[in-house]
């Protein structure tokens, strides 16, 4: 399990025990976050689950592949942190990741 | 209008559950019409995952969406269906002979005995880009596609977005268009190479002006657009602009069908699970766009739907006849229907 924490638009933070593997998409999901609406259900297919990744984080968290990068053209206001949380794949290294969702999804 | 089409069933959406339904309907001899907004069948499978490995299809332990959908083709052939691409379901009525008449929002004219609609998470629809007040626009200023380049002419535009649609556009619209300015997030496209190069061409000679931004805000009044507030690596610019054209892809929308009188759960279509009628009788939902009490929307769901709702459908269309169950392991006379025996 890696500690991992979504925060809401409204600042409500979301501490979660991610299991190892799994999105952080899937993780939002499942603890109900707001913001996160995931419509192709994980496909790298919609950019309905668009975060902002921790600065302090992004290094880590590593660039978007192409295909990623690609559908980030269609989410609202993209950062230089920008990351479709369904590519996100939790792994032990995360421990203490922070993710931002942003004002709404395309 | 078209003379009208006569038919036995008429199915709304060509997904993986539309084209099985053409198969289990094709066993009892009905004969189907399919209208799809897509322009080839398959569905999401063909447009959201053609090549994402799908592992709960039974028999198949990975398959991808475009192989299923090309498989059902081919399972399908026999019953020959006749597809309606680029169509979208405009208009629904009952006939005073109990028929129903469907026409397509290009005019054509479809009577059949029963309707199924298959249409999965709705019509794909240009999807409205995420810029406050943009729909004050739509319609005058504001457009999701091009249908004739006249609408053009003379017009400052603006084109957003950096897939074919756009550069394409950009490419065509600048011998209609006063001027064109295109602007994209990033300076790389997921368009062609050849048509991102021409457009950087156009770009170095001040044929078009190409800009890295996001748009962010719309200026004007009574839907009039007067210019585009962009957010670009520079800080905030204004581009002037009459018409803007923004290319951010597809969502899915019930759309029309919403209309028909259909009782919905959360835009889901209500049926029974004995016939997956809704509640306008003789028309059918099934796949992913119907919803009953432990609903799972899954291809496999969708594909149990059809071949229960074909024996209520084969009832409806031949009132009396006695409907033989049949197995096509064992039967000539389907597997005559199939081309095989």
């Amino acid at each position: 399990m890696t500690k991992i924490t979504i925060v809401a638009f409204d600042g409500t933070r979301f501490d979660i025990e991610a299991e190892n593997g799994s999105t952080v998409m899937e993780n939002a999901i499942r603890n109900s976050v707001p913001g996160i609406e995931a419509e192709c259900g994980g496909a790298c297919a919609c950019a309905t689950c668009h975060v902002y990744v921790d600065p302090a984080w992004a290094e880590k968290v590593g660039a978007p592949e192409a295909m990623e990068e690609d559908m980030l053209d269609f989410a609202f206001d993209v950062r230089p942190t920008s990351r479709l949380s369904c590519q996100i794949r939790v792994r032990d290294e995360f421990d203490g990741l922070v993710v931002q969702v942003p004002e709404r999804q395309a | 209008m078209t003379n009208p089409i006569e038919t036995d069933v008429v199915i709304v959406g060509a997904g993986p559950v539309g084209l099985f339904a053409v198969f289990e309907l094709g066993l009892y001899d009905l004969k189907c019409h399919l209208i799809d907004i897509l322009d080839r069948p398959g569905g999401q499978c063909a447009e959201l995952y053609p090549e994402k490995p799908i592992y709960d299809i039974p028999a198949w332990p990975e398959i991808t969406g475009q192989a299923l959908v090309d498989r059902l083709m081919e399972q399908i052939a026999p019953f020959k269906p006749e597809f309606h691409f680029n169509r979208m379901v405009a208009g629904f009525r009952r006939l005073d002979d109990g028929r129903f008449e469907v026409t397509t929002d290009e005019g054509e004219l479809l009577v059949a005995k029963a309707v199924v609609i298959a249409a999965g998470g709705g019509s794909f629809q240009a999807k409205r880009p995420p810029v406050p007040g943009i729909e004050n626009y739509e319609g005058q200023s504001v457009f999701y596609s091009v249908r004739r380049m006249e609408e053009f002419r003379d017009q400052d535009l603006l084109i957003v977005g950096g897939g074919d649609s756009a550069l394409d556009w950009t490419l065509n619209l600048r011998s209609v268009a006063k001027s064109v300015t295109l602007v994209h997030r990033r300076p790389d496209f997921r368009a062609a190479p050849d048509s991102v190069n021409k457009m950087f061409a156009l770009n170095e000679t001040g044929d078009i002006r190409f800009q890295v931004g996001q748009v962010t805000g719309l200026s004007g009044a009574d839907g009039q657009l007067t210019a585009a507030t962009i957010k670009s690596p520079d800080g905030e610019i204004e581009i002037p602009c009459t018409r803007m054209l923004p290319f951010f892809g597809l969502t899915m929308k019930l759309g029309p069908i919403a209309d028909w009188g259909l009782e919905l759960n959360e835009n889901l279509i209500k049926v029974d699970t004995e016939k997956f009628e809704t509640n306008i009788p003789g028309v059918f939902a099934i796949g992913d766009i119907n919803w009953y009490p432990g609903k799972l929307k899954l291809i496999l769901s969708g594909f149990h739907e059809a071949a229960l709702m074909t024996q209520a459908v084969k009832r409806l269309v031949s009132p009396g006849e006695k409907v033989v169950f049949q197995y096509t392991t064992s039967s000539t006379s389907l597997q005559k229907k199939l081309g095989v025996s």
